[in-house]
């Protein structure tokens, strides 16, 4: 569809763009990123013909672009620049029939069918079609941008050139306008370059991204393969990090501030810890780093807060996220800085261990209930549990791990606790075999993010150490304690 | 077409008809609709008819359309609402021909009366030429912000010169001045005559362009991926727009607001849409400047007053009010 080959120029003597060449196949949607001022704009106006190259030569179809008149090019290829304001008012529909110019010539240039018609599809495909009568004046600026992609629409060019479609939108009308364009590369075989500040947008929408850096392409490619965490700080001088996005399989950036807000060094100590008549509460004045299995505020993520809640046996389990969420808000604490878990155990057969360690102070805290005991290797052969007990552990670092050491961390604990429970000689009384645990057990890693690096968690490492000895203590103890408050 | 434009169409024929009748009809000496075709039951009438009022309602009609096609053109052009055809500074090019001719009393020989407007032409040729190389040397792709400064650079140096002619002259104080602010008196089929071709020409180029300038609209780059040839389009609405000026200055004077009031009035009656706007400004102009021509030599009979002060008298108000009630009833 689109060959790009060698192209340099500018403006004036200074060549903002030096030998630059990609592909676009038909059907593809391709963004253009880079710092500002590496001529992302300039490249998009040299590829529309608005300006020369000084050097190389711009094929589409098969034909240099220069070989086409310019009604000829209008017809397989247009440009939309950024947002612009007309002095004038014209309404909706005005407007979008621009979008048929190339497609009219002669004298008295008469408006056909076709014209019609593909006007009203392009302002049904941008679903502006029931403002066809507004003035553009007072529309919103998200509505604006989707009249002037219907104008573009109408052109019916298939090649679609945009500069930053989605500056100055909110995320809605960004996703709206965005989705829109997608909808159709994947179902009309449009083909779009695109422009783009947002890297993340890029990454979401685009099939190809093409990287740049002063005038050269950096890299190009699909956006896994381009959107690489060093690339993209050498290339932005900025430090970011990228994550898989939740839905898509697209990587998704995120900036990391080089702002001094901790300049001296916040630890956790046993005074955070405290053990009251409903639940045992942590209470940091700083969030830490958590992955956890909790009933609120599962997963990963920063929270300043943890408790552990004694419930009665009889709790309604089938409107727990609620009534959590509520009791959370009853008890001064904010739900959106706090994970929770549950247990029947009284806090008062809770068991709180600290260790010293050269990098700092590690807590285990653990409560125990292994009536609902069970070993996992035989789960299958049971319907459901029918009693109550859990096993909650917290294991609380003062440290910085990096992901992986927090899912050896887990893996580690999980480990130390099955060992307890055989230590134990806890049974699982269907099976009759040695419990590795009970069926709805909870375990918080958390870190402080400060001080010492730790890469890995494992069973040899400094942390595994502690965490395995640690956890298997405490265990040890709250099944011992349990065990006498049954007798 | 659409209904709403038919009927915009057929209100500004009527208007016209209606404005060459009263400019035709209405004076010292009463003439009724029949001299029209007869010539006998009232000879002076006749007379009158044709050989005075008629040439000078046709004149005062087609400076008024040049004037009002120009303005709307340039405005599109320039997307500046406030456009009109002085801004390029060719209407001082026209000034300066013609003040020049009436200081230093030139006469060109075989023409002679018809000096002073071919000189103003040929000013308003020679600067346009200026303008547009000028801005063209800046910068070769012609962009809006330096036409418009270069035509205003232009303006105030022509304006200079004028007033320096003024400071300078003794007797002929009265006659520029009166020709600055305008006249369509005392001119005759002859000036109607020279001033015809490059109307004829100025709006066939300025018609040409109509939907070229719709699209333009939307900013240089965006016509251009519509298909515009930008570059070329630009300079033939620049030529017609300068000629259609040029042509009305010189025979009339610098007549004011009516390159801007006619376009916006148009626009905001019945839309945008060059297509319509050029040919609708075209009529209502030539209307309004009959009916301005015949209250400026009616209303303080037997002395006339100067054109280009009823124009601002009845633009400005008219224009504050349309104004206000729009930006009221939208905002």
């Amino acid at each position: 569809m689109l060959n790009v080959q060698h192209i340099s120029g500018g403006y004036g003597n200074t060549p903002l763009l030096s030998d630059i060449s990609f592909h676009v196949e038909k059907g593809k949607m391709v963004g253009i990123l880079g710092p500002n001022g590496c001529g992302k704009s300039t490249l998009l106006k040299v590829i529309s013909g608005i300006m020369s190259p000084t050097f190389g030569s711009v094929i589409i179809d098969g034909k240099d672009i220069n070989h086409y008149s310019t009604r000829e090019l209008a017809r397989k290829m247009t440009i939309l620049p950024q947002l612009h304001a007309t002095a004038f008012s014209s309404t909706v529909r005005e407007t979008v029939s621009i979008g048929r110019y190339p497609h009219q010539s002669g004298f008295f240039s008469s408006w056909g069918a076709e014209d019609e018609r593909a006007v009203k599809k392009a302002m049904q495909q941008t679903g502006v079609e029931k403002y066809e009568d507004h003035y553009l004046e007072f529309l919103s600026g998200g509505e604006q941008q989707r009249v002037f992609i219907a104008q573009a629409l109408a052109q019916a060019s298939s090649l679609l050139l945009l500069d930053e479609p989605t500056n100055h939108l909110d995320i809605a009308h960004q996703k709206q306008i965005l989705d829109m364009i997608r909808r159709e590369v994947t179902k009309n075989k449009l083909t779009v370059v695109s422009v783009f500040h947002d890297i993340n947008l890029a990454s979401l929408y685009c099939d190809e991204i093409l990287l740049m850096e002063n005038g050269k392409v950096k890299a190009f490619g699909a956006p896994h393969e381009v959107l690489l965490e060093e690339q993209i700080e050498d290339v932005y001088r900025t430090r970011i990090s990228i994550k898989a996005h939740p839905e898509q399989p697209k990587p998704q950036m995120t900036i990391l501030p080089d702002v001094d807000e901790h300049s001296e060094e916040k630890i956790i100590t046993i005074n955070h810890l405290n053990i009251r008549e409903e639940y045992i509460e942590f209470k940091s004045s700083f969030p830490l780093r958590v992955l956890s299995s909790s009933v609120h505020n599962a997963g990963l993520g920063w929270y300043a807060n943890f408790i552990n809640r004694t419930v009665q046996p009889d709790y309604d389990i089938d409107h727990v996220h609620e009534e959590y969420y509520q009791y959370l808000v009853h008890e001064g604490f904010s739900p959106t800085n706090t994970v929770g878990m549950m247990t029947a155990v009284d806090t008062k057969k809770a068991v709180i261990k600290k260790y010293e360690m050269p990098y700092g102070e590690v807590f285990v805290v653990v409560t125990a209930g292994v009536g609902n005991a069970i070993d996992v290797s035989q789960s299958y052969k049971r319907k459901y549990g029918d009693r109550v007990g859990t096993i909650n552990t917290w294991v609380i670092i003062n440290g910085k791990l990096s992901d992986e050491a927090f899912v050896q961390a887990m893996m580690t604990a999980t480990e130390s606790k099955s060992k307890a429970l055989q230590h134990e000689e806890v049974y699982d009384c269907i099976s009759d075999t040695l419990a590795t645990g009970t069926p709805t057990d909870s375990l918080l890693i958390a870190a402080t993010q400060q001080g010492k690096f730790m890469q890995y968690g494992g069973p040899i490492t400094e942390v595994g150490q502690v965490i395995g000895r640690g956890v298997f203590e405490a265990t040890v103890e709250a099944i011992q304690t349990y065990r006498k408050g049954d007798s | 077409m659409k209904k709403s434009m038919m009927f915009a169409y057929s209100t500004s024929i009527i208007i016209l008809l209606v404005s060459i009748w009263l400019g035709v009809s209405i004076g010292s000496a009463n003439v009724p609709l029949s001299t029209l075709w007869d010539s006998e039951t009232n000879p002076s009438a006749y007379s009158i008819l044709w050989g005075i009022r008629m040439p000078r309602v046709v004149l005062a009609g087609l400076v008024g359309a040049s004037l009002a096609i120009a303005g709307a053109a340039f405005q599109g052009l320039l997307k500046n609402p406030l456009a009109d055809p002085y801004t390029l500074g060719i209407s001082s090019g026209a000034s300066v021909g013609a003040v020049a001719t009436i200081f230093f009393s030139l006469s060109l020989p075989i023409i002679g009366v018809y000096t002073l407007p071919l000189i103003g032409m040929i000013g308003a040729f020679i600067t346009m030429m200026l303008v547009l190389s000028f801005a063209r040397l800046i910068d070769r792709t012609l962009k809006m912000e330096t036409l418009i400064l270069t035509g205003v650079i232009f303006s105030s140096f022509l304006g200079a010169c004028i007033s320096l002619m003024i400071a300078l002259t003794g007797q002929q104080l009265r006659e520029i001045t009166s020709w600055l602010l305008g006249s369509v008196s005392m001119r005759g089929w002859p000036y109607v005559q020279m001033i015809l071709p490059f109307v004829v020409i100025g709006v066939v180029l300025l018609w040409l362009n109509r939907r070229e300038l719709n699209a333009m609209m939307y900013g240089d780059e965006r016509a251009q991926a519509l298909g515009v040839n930008v570059k070329n389009r630009k300079y033939a609405i620049l030529a017609g727009g300068s000629m259609l000026t040029g042509a009305a200055v010189a025979v009339s004077g610098t007549i004011g607001f009516v390159g801007l009031v006619v376009p916006h009035m148009t626009r905001m009656l019945w839309g945008t849409d060059h297509r319509h706007l050029l040919t609708l400004s075209f009529l209502n102009g030539a209307s309004l400047l009959i009916l301005c021509d015949l209250v400026s030599r009616t209303i303080i009979t037997p002395s006339e007053l100067p054109i280009g002060v009823i124009t601002a008298f009845i633009g400005a108000p008219v224009f504050s009010y349309i104004f206000f009630k729009q930006r009221r009833s939208r905002g």
